[in-house]
């Protein structure tokens, strides 16, 4: 079944490091266990998605691409 | 914060006689104090007697002329035709112009351009792509250099641009302009040069390099900031990105702003005529400063190239065991603005890409601090900024777990 994400972020149309920015934002505001949904059209939010998750602890769920939309799905683990 | 060190500095006359030095300021790179020559220059374009330059009547046609004196005074810092030169509002604006306006122009759907660009540059990249184009980002060496060889290599038969940096501003390394433009024009691509930090400290020609499309920032070069330029060989064809009245002829709509580009053409000039003993004195200084660090600080490390390979004013290292900020924010305690080259970094936590570009480990890439001299910046200050970061480093170093 899939996720429904507790909280929705558009990034559409933003470039680095916004997508991150608002990101960290958005999960500093919701607690542990939650997910969010972020959507980007970057073509760097992928792998800056990857490392900052990697770095900062964050369970990455999910990165699929529609168009030239990526779809990220985080946990917040702390 | 830059801003009220610059203007405070400037109420106290900024000579390198006020000797008991109180703020030392060796963030150039972040915002340069504008030269008080230059100010005194622009103050009648503030306060009156002067039109826009697009009216009809007398007052506009002084203004008119005093545009077009900026832009030969502007033009004249690296040898292009006076006619080629946009005014914008920004360095970030002239390198989205150069970038997206010949691509919007041109034929083929693929940029060259370097893994260390500014991100001004990488963003207006990416931007293309979103719309169809491909980039191809070369690699850089350790030192932070991009391999002309490299980039003929990832030219194709439908590259509309190649785009390189002339000079770091992170870790101070300037490009093999002259090799580059050698493989532009010999693939017949056009080439665009980001100037920022190199132009007015650098030699910098635009028919000895074979470019085609050059960046600068006002502020850079100690004009007041609101004000860039692109430089665009006049057969290269290109696009506007900002849309609007008839002003630079039709490639940057909106009305010019005057006092800033007045400002900016006389601090061109003054680049030209001071730019080369500036650069020699500071490269003294700077090298007194990275010695000093490199041998009073333990295992610090240089990033970026060495001697005359890179930035006159520019002193860069990395610093294992502690974190920048916080090297920063007790260097700020004791009256010293430093940084660490990166906005980007600051802002998301991210090891800057300049750094991952040259491999720098993520621990080392954590303490990275950039020191950026400029005309004011006194021996003086050299010798407090040799003190204090030995003690702030071992202290915080002292202080980790």
């Amino acid at each position: 079944m899939p996720i429904v994400a507790d909280r929705k972020l558009d990034c559409i149309g933003l470039f680095c490091p916004m997508p991150i920015l608002k990101t960290r934002d958005a999960l500093q505001q919701m607690d542990v266990g939650q997910t969010l949904e972020m959507l980007s059209d970057d073509p760097a939010s992928e792998a800056d998605m990857q490392s900052w998750t990697a770095r900062t602890g964050h369970d990455l769920l999910e990165i699929d691409k529609h168009g030239a939309v990526f779809r990220f799905l985080v946990r917040k683990t702390r | 914060m830059a801003r009220s060190s610059a203007s405070s500095s400037e109420r106290h006359g900024r000579t390198a006689a006020s000797a008991a030095v109180s703020r030392v300021y060796l963030d150039y790179g972040g915002f340069s104090p504008v030269d008080p020559r230059v100010v005194a220059l622009m103050r009648p374009f503030l306060e009156g007697g002067v039109g826009n330059p697009s009216a009809p009547h007398s007052l506009g046609l002084e203004a008119r002329a005093s545009l077009d004196g900026a832009r030969a005074k502007v033009a004249r810092l690296f040898g292009g035709a006076p006619g080629g030169v946009i005014f914008t509002a920004s360095a970030t604006e002239a390198n989205n112009l150069g970038i997206r306006g010949v691509a919007q122009r041109a034929n083929g759907r693929h940029v060259v351009t370097s893994a260390v660009e500014h991100i001004s540059v990488l963003n207006a990249c990416r931007h293309l792509e979103k719309r169809g184009y491909a980039v191809t980002y070369v690699p850089v060496d350790a030192e932070g250099r991009v391999d002309p060889d490299a980039v003929r290599r990832a030219v194709r038969g439908d590259t509309a641009l190649i785009s390189v940096m002339a000079a770091n501003g992170e870790i101070g390394t300037l490009q093999p302009l002259r090799e580059l433009g050698r493989v532009a024009r010999e693939r017949a691509v056009p080439f665009h040069v980001d100037a920022v930090g190199a132009a007015g400290r650098v030699a910098l020609n635009v028919e000895e390099c074979a470019i085609d499309l050059l960046t600068l920032s006002s502020n850079d070069l100690y004009g007041p900031p609101g004000a860039g330029a692109l430089w665009v060989r006049p057969e290269v064809p290109l696009g506007p990105i900002i849309l609007g009245g008839s002003q630079e002829g039709g490639y940057r709509a909106g009305t010019e702003n005057l006092p800033a580009i007045v400002g900016m053409g006389v601090a061109a000039e003054l680049a030209r005529s001071e730019g080369a003993a500036e650069a020699a004195r500071l490269t003294a200084l700077r090298d007194r400063l990275l010695g000093g660090l490199l041998q009073r600080v333990a295992r610090a490390r240089l990033t970026g190239a060495r001697g005359a390979a890179r930035l006159p004013h520019h002193a860069s290292l990395v610093v294992p065991g502690v974190k920048a900020d916080g090297v920063l924010m007790e260097l700020d305690l004791r009256g010293v603005a430093a940084s660490t080259g990166s906005a980007c970094n600051m802002a998301s936590g991210e090891p800057s890409h300049v750094l991952r570009a040259i491999g720098c480990a993520r621990e080392e890439s954590e303490g990275s601090l950039c020191f950026t001299l400029g005309r004011w910046t006194a021996a003086a200050e050299i010798d407090v900024v040799l003190d204090a970061v030995p003690a702030v480093v071992e202290r915080l170093r002292r202080l980790a777990p």
